[in-house]
């Protein structure tokens, strides 16, 4: 329908729109241009969330055109109850990220505004795309907005880092479209994800499929011990870059297990899902160790982001209905507190130009109204009840328990790493005395600041107190996805 | 619409032969003012040609005519037009930049022109011999446009091996062609292929024609291990020549290639398909590999040229094995939108380097594009554009052209071309590399020099047209694809 086409072309249009008239002499009109697009994108997708019938579990607000007929491709967009919400968490997060650019950058700043605006529609077209051959277009042509903006506004190693994210997640892909391929062929010459899902296969075809969308999905999620770019990345990239990959680009591949890899191999799915809880488990445990020991905030935070995730694909292959909605429930939680903490870094950053947590100490005596974000994003990131962070972890915790004991006790450790690495990091950068020259400087956020920082508050806090309207959602769909993912479809 | 059975068949090569006199005649020894006209007259002959193709091509009729010397076809069609449209727009980048050094005289249109003759003639013809004819056309017009640069020592060594190894490549293929005249009597292509299908007819003699036959094909489509002259004449001749012998030429080289091995010797398919597969093969994994160490911009275009070549001509490998027409067709038609869309993207990454070029300075370095993103960000964003599709990054067109490839080699549930699929594949995540450094010079990299690039507009105009079109292409795929696929099902279905 309408407004979910116009969710994914208008930011897109909008960035072509920046590129062709803005120039760094007209900086300020761009912004502005840009905020106003920015805006009507994130309106746009109001629609999807109000007009959304909770009790269908099927693809809705469905166009279907044909757009190749050489292979049978259709222009197929359509939102289920699972990735409703990450239209609108995609749309919001580009607000958040446009409001946060601007005074930072003031360099091509049409071509940076254009970047996330068209970034954000590609986005949207991966949750949205039914078609395979589109799916794997959008998913692809996220690559190219993102390399520009690590490459052109990133920090020093931005080129080593630039490469090491494209060719990295250009090798899982092309595994991805092998299997694209070979979907296509079994199921005669149809591109329909749907039918894909019904499709019968046997255990040797499911485990090649399973293992080869594995590849994509696990270096985008990451997984260990895939995940080494994603450090690397969010240190060089922009703030900006760092809030919209961590928030949603990460999701991209943990959204792909559940329309790709669950419904399509369940066999195989369960199979492996030994595996996969293996490796969130490392991920959850190890991961959060490994971020203990972190000196430079932006690479601790990146750390945190994949023990979180860890939870999401521990949540997917439990196959439990409150297991995998805690799973979405975290990851839409992860997208808005994960902003939050790079955009708090980037405040930091854009004042002392250090992201070394050496460099702080004391910032809550002069920046007193930042502090209080921080905090609250930051006992958000531990999972404190009341704030977002803490729905998902529990309903996936609680979940486990039921699947099995030691898998829950250790994956319940991660609320104590969290809590650890969090606070303690808080405490470094946050309290105590003021010790540093540049720390005593330091002038508290200016309205922008405080309006973005506001918006992401209020959605960590009302997520946290009445996250019903999320779970209301997706409920008939997951349930649906279980049932399906529970029948063998083996031949 | 015109009355079309009122004319001779071969109209369009008539009336461009006529133009293309005129062109030469006017353009003698003129002065400046004289010069534009005939730049004019050229590219509105030009226009007009492509107007005649494109209704030849809605025509969609097979017609013999000349003695069955030639065919009419919209495999042929398609093929004149779209290298019509592509010496339309080298003429467009090279004008500016030829005459800024003094090389735009009357005989670069009418050699341009001449070899456009040529090419049209290849691409429609029904016999051996007018193959010849029609290559030797284009082939002499471009040796000697290559050493139009004459007291240049570069552009004259460039010329000089490009006429030696060309005139030895015609050469095999004129030994290979004689041997299947011996073979089967005929030079007449289905007479050829009729006689080759009865089977009577000693295999050795085929073969070993059908070898020097595709050595020759080889070195006119640039495939390693025939590819020796690429880097070199891409890099000494000028830049607008370079782009005269990198677009349409392909066009032609596709379009005798599928009329000597596909319509001519398709009985032979089980032994050139394996010659095309380890030439394809070789090819992405010599030129993949050394571009990546190249620091000339146009050498790297070559040794890139030679990597997509050899795998657009995967698209022919997958073809005869019990399939039918329709998954031939696929593999045919999945190759002929890779080098019509390659073609298209040449054409702007040439042009782009005739854009940068000024009086006295040519921007064949890599690192002549540093900072190109900053002095002008539009033009870095098309050349961003061509180097994501020639990356296979969607939506940009390339991807879609590989995409097509490598769906004909799966779909045929063989291992071995599904191995190949996989090799094809992983040699193109290696020219990613290449490419993104590229994209990586022109946005990553400080420029030495900061004043802002003022093209001649129709260039630019030009280029961003032509950046336009790889969108366009990537993003509706269809109605090319689809005019692809019903050329080639109508070639071989007849």
């Amino acid at each position: 329908m309408i407004f979910l086409n116009l969710a994914i072309w208008l930011p897109i249009l909008a960035g072509v729109v920046l590129l062709a008239l803005g120039r760094d002499d007209n900086a300020r009109a761009v912004r502005w241009m840009a905020l106003v697009f920015a805006l009507a994108s994130f309106l746009v997708t109001i629609p999807l969330i109000t007009g959304f019938d909770t009790t269908q579990a099927g693809m809705q607000f469905s166009t279907d055109l044909t757009w190749i007929e050489r292979f049978n491709a259709h222009y197929h967009v359509a939102v289920d109850g699972i990735s409703v919400w990450f239209v609108l968490l995609t749309a919001l997060i580009t607000v958040v990220v446009v409001i946060s650019a601007w005074e930072v950058i003031t360099e091509r700043v049409n071509q940076y505004m254009a970047a996330f605006l068209i970034l954000s529609g590609v986005m949207i077209g991966v949750f949205a795309a039914v078609d395979g051959l589109l799916f794997y277009t959008f998913f692809e042509a996220t690559l190219i907005p993102m390399y520009i903006i690590i490459g052109v506004w990133g920090g020093p190693k931005r080129i080593y880092a630039s490469f090491k994210f494209f060719l990295y997640t250009l090798l899982g892909s092309l595994l991805m479209l092998v299997a694209i391929v070979y979907l296509y062929i079994q199921s005669n010459a149809s591109f329909d994800i749907l039918a894909w899902q019904k499709l019968p296969l046997s255990m040797t075809a499911q485990t090649a499929l399973f293992f080869a969308f594995l590849a994509a999905f696990a270096v985008k999620v990451p997984m260990w011990p895939v995940h080494t770019w994603l450090p690397d990345v969010h240190v060089e990239a922009p703030t900006g870059g760092s809030a919209v990959l961590a928030a949603i680009m990460l999701k991209l591949g943990a959204y792909g297990f559940l329309r790709f890899s669950l419904p399509i191999a369940p066999d195989a799915s369960h199979h492996w899902a030994w595996l996969i809880i293996a490796l969130s488990l490392i991920a959850v445990v190890y991961i959060g160790l490994v971020a203990m020991v972190q000196t430079d905030m932006k690479k601790l935070v990146a750390y945190s982001s994949i023990a979180h995730m860890g939870f999401c694909t521990l949540g997917f292959f439990i196959f439990n209905s409150l297991g995998m909605q805690g799973a979405i429930v975290q990851m839409i939680s992860h997208g808005f507190v994960s902003a939050a903490m790079f955009l708090g870094i980037g405040v930091l950053y854009d004042r002392v130009h250090s992201r070394d947590i050496a460099a702080y100490g004391g910032v809550a005596n002069t920046m007193p109204m930042f502090a209080a974000f921080a905090v609250l994003f930051a006992m958000a990131n531990c999972g404190l009840p009341g704030t977002a962070g803490f729905v998902g972890e529990w309903m996936v915790i609680l979940a486990t328990t039921g699947f099995n004991f030691w898998v829950a006790a250790l994956a319940a450790t991660a609320l104590v790493f969290g809590a650890a690495y969090t606070l303690w990091m808080v405490k470094r950068v946050y309290f105590g005395p003021v010790t540093k020259g540049s720390v005593s400087r330091l002038q508290d956020i200016n309205p922008r600041e405080f309006f973005m920082l506001a918006v992401l508050a209020v959605a960590v806090l009302a997520m946290g107190l009445y996250p019903k309207p999320f779970t209301d959602v997706m409920q008939v769909s997951v349930d649906a996805l279980l049932k399906h993912v529970a029948q063998p479809k083996l031949i | 619409m015109i009355q079309l059975t009122s004319l001779p068949i071969v109209y369009p090569e008539i009336f461009l032969l006529l133009m293309t006199s005129v062109v030469a005649l006017v353009g003698v020894n003129a002065s400046e003012s004289r010069l534009n006209l005939t730049f004019w007259i050229a590219q509105i002959s030009l226009a007009v040609l492509a107007l005649m193709h494109l209704n030849e091509l809605q025509a969609a009729r097979t017609v013999y005519g000349m003695q069955r010397m030639v065919v009419i076809d919209p495999l042929g069609h398609l093929l004149a037009l779209a290298a019509t449209l592509a010496t339309m727009i080298t003429l467009g980048f090279a004008r500016p930049y030829l005459a800024s050094r003094d090389l735009l005289k009357g005989e670069f249109l009418s050699l341009a022109m001449f070899s456009l003759l040529g090419i049209s003639v290849m691409v429609s013809a029904n016999n051996f011999l007018v193959v010849y004819v029609g290559l030797e056309l284009m082939s002499l017009s471009l040796y000697a446009l290559t050493a139009l640069r004459r007291d240049h020592a570069v552009a004259t060594e460039a010329a000089m091996k490009y006429f030696i190894l060309g005139a030895l490549a015609s050469g095999f293929l004129l030994y290979g062609l004689s041997m299947m005249y011996g073979a089967t009597g005929s030079l007449d292509i289905p007479t050829v292929f009729e006689a080759i299908h009865k089977g009577t007819i000693n295999g050795t003699v085929l073969t070993f024609g059908l070898v020097f036959i595709v050595a020759g094909l080889g070195f006119k489509l640039g495939l390693a291990p025939f590819h020796m002259w690429v880097p070199d004449v891409y890099q000494g001749a000028p830049t607008a020549v370079t782009l005269l012998i990198s677009g349409a030429p392909k066009l032609a080289a596709f379009g005798i290639t599928f009329r000597i091995l596909v319509e001519g010797l398709s009985g032979l398919a089980v032994d050139w398909q394996q010659m095309l597969i380890v030439m394809s093969v070789v090819s992405m994994t010599l030129g993949n590999l050394a571009a990546i160490a190249q620091s000339n911009l146009k050498r790297l275009l070559a040794y890139s040229a030679i990597a997509q070549l050899g795998f657009m001509l995967l698209g022919f490998t997958p073809t005869v094995i019990d399939m039918g027409t329709a998954a031939a067709a696929n593999g045919y038609s999945s190759a002929l939108f890779y080098i019509v869309t390659y073609v298209l993207t040449t054409l702007g990454t040439f042009g782009l380097i005739m854009v940068l070029s000024r009086h006295g300075f040519e921007s064949e370095e890599i690192s002549d594009l540093a900072g190109l993103g900053k002095r002008s960000p539009w033009i870095a964003g098309v050349m961003a554009i061509f180097m994501f599709s020639l990356a296979g990054i969607p939506p940009l067109v390339g991807f879609y052209a590989k995409f097509a490839v490598l769906q004909a080699l799966v779909s045929t549930g063989v291992k071995g071309y599904i191995i190949l699929a996989v090799i094809a594949v992983l040699l193109s995540l290696i020219g990613a590399y290449y490419y993104l450094r590229i994209v990586k010079t022109m946005f990553f990299d400080e420029p030495a020099d900061t004043t802002p690039i003022r093209g001649e507009t129709g260039a630019t105009v030009l280029l961003a047209l032509n950046g336009l079109a790889a969108l366009g292409f990537g993003l509706l795929p269809d109605g090319l694809m689809t005019a692809c696929r019903e050329a080639v099902l109508k070639a071989i279905s007849t």
